[in-house]
């Protein structure tokens, strides 16, 4: 009986704490001006939002019924997937000429998204060719 | 003799172990017969898709991989909070949202790409570029006041020890 207590208010914490980050994202989102600060609230802010509301559903799977697995592999896929989506969003962003350009590296010529496809080969492409 | 044979079947013992898991994970319920399938799904996958794998690190430390993971999940928590304040309580005049150049130690395309998801997942910043040869990354941060001292602390604080897990 007490586990159930416990598990009903270990439940009702974290959906909080995931409804509480979800929304600040979802602020953050509508506040922002920049394209690439606005980039910023939901990709952090989400992951912790959907990792704790997971969090609640495992919670509840293991004390109220069988024990649930899949919010594990949910939160899994979701930390590999979202840093890609984001930098997507940022390649985009830098291509469009969206925010401020970047300053150059200092090894390399340029960044990849700003490589002219255009522009005339290299002496190794030529040698090669 | 035995280990050639132990090598041919299991080109890749790290993804025989992860499909494996993942598996079972997904049967939600563990039960013999399902970790066998799920091992033998494990060895397939990787002799039949080794040949697209070529250049795979060879040294790799799980055990410090592990330490590394639950570090991370630790500054994403940290980092959500700091995140969340800004968002709450700073204007949109008063950020100063700066660009970070980060020249790469790292060769391994596999530990770039750890690098730049833990970027984007901690702290105010998100990886957004790499640099035509691969030689440096593109950090935007949200709010930053000094860019070298952020670019110190990516180095110290994640690239050294993925330089220690991939050796």
């Amino acid at each position: 009986m007490t586990l159930q207590i416990i598990g009903t208010y270990a439940v009702a914490f974290c959906l909080f704490i995931g409804a509480f980050f979800s929304l600040v994202g979802v602020i953050g989102l509508l506040k922002f001006n920049d394209p690439m600060t606005r980039l910023h609230a939901p990709t952090k802010v989400g992951t912790v939002g959907i990792g704790a509301l997971l969090l609640a559903s495992m919670i509840h799977a293991w004390v109220f019924g069988e024990g649930s697995m899949h919010e594990a592999l949910i939160m899994a896929f979701l930390f590999v997937t979202a840093p890609i989506s984001a930098n997507f969003i940022a390649k985009v962003n830098i291509h469009r000429k969206a925010c401020e350009t970047p300053p150059d590296p200092p090894k390399d010529d340029t960044w990849s998204t700003l490589v002219d496809p255009l522009a005339p080969e290299d002496d190794k492409a030529l040698e090669k060719a | 003799m035995i280990r050639a044979f132990f090598n041919w079947l299991m080109p890749h013992p790290l993804l025989t172990l992860i499909l494996t898991v993942v598996w079972t994970l997904l049967q939600n319920q563990v039960s013999a017969g399902m970790v066998v399938f799920g091992l033998i799904l494990g060895i397939i996958i990787p002799l039949i898709t080794s040949a697209w794998w070529p250049d795979r690190p060879q040294g790799f430390k799980l055990g410090k991989m592990v330490s590394y993971t639950l570090m991370v999940i630790w500054d994403i928590m940290v980092a959500n909070v700091q995140v969340a304040w800004i968002v709450l309580t700073r204007s949109n005049a008063s950020l100063r949202p700066a660009w970070v150049v980060i020249p790469l130690e790292l060769k391994h395309p596999e530990a770039i790409s750890i690098l730049a998801g833990t970027i984007t997942l901690t702290p105010g910043t998100v990886s957004a570029d790499l640099s035509d040869e691969g030689h440096s990354l593109l950090v935007h941060a949200l709010d930053c006041d000094n860019p070298d001292a952020v670019r110190d602390e990516i180095k110290n604080r994640y690239e050294r020890r993925l330089m220690e897990i991939f050796t």
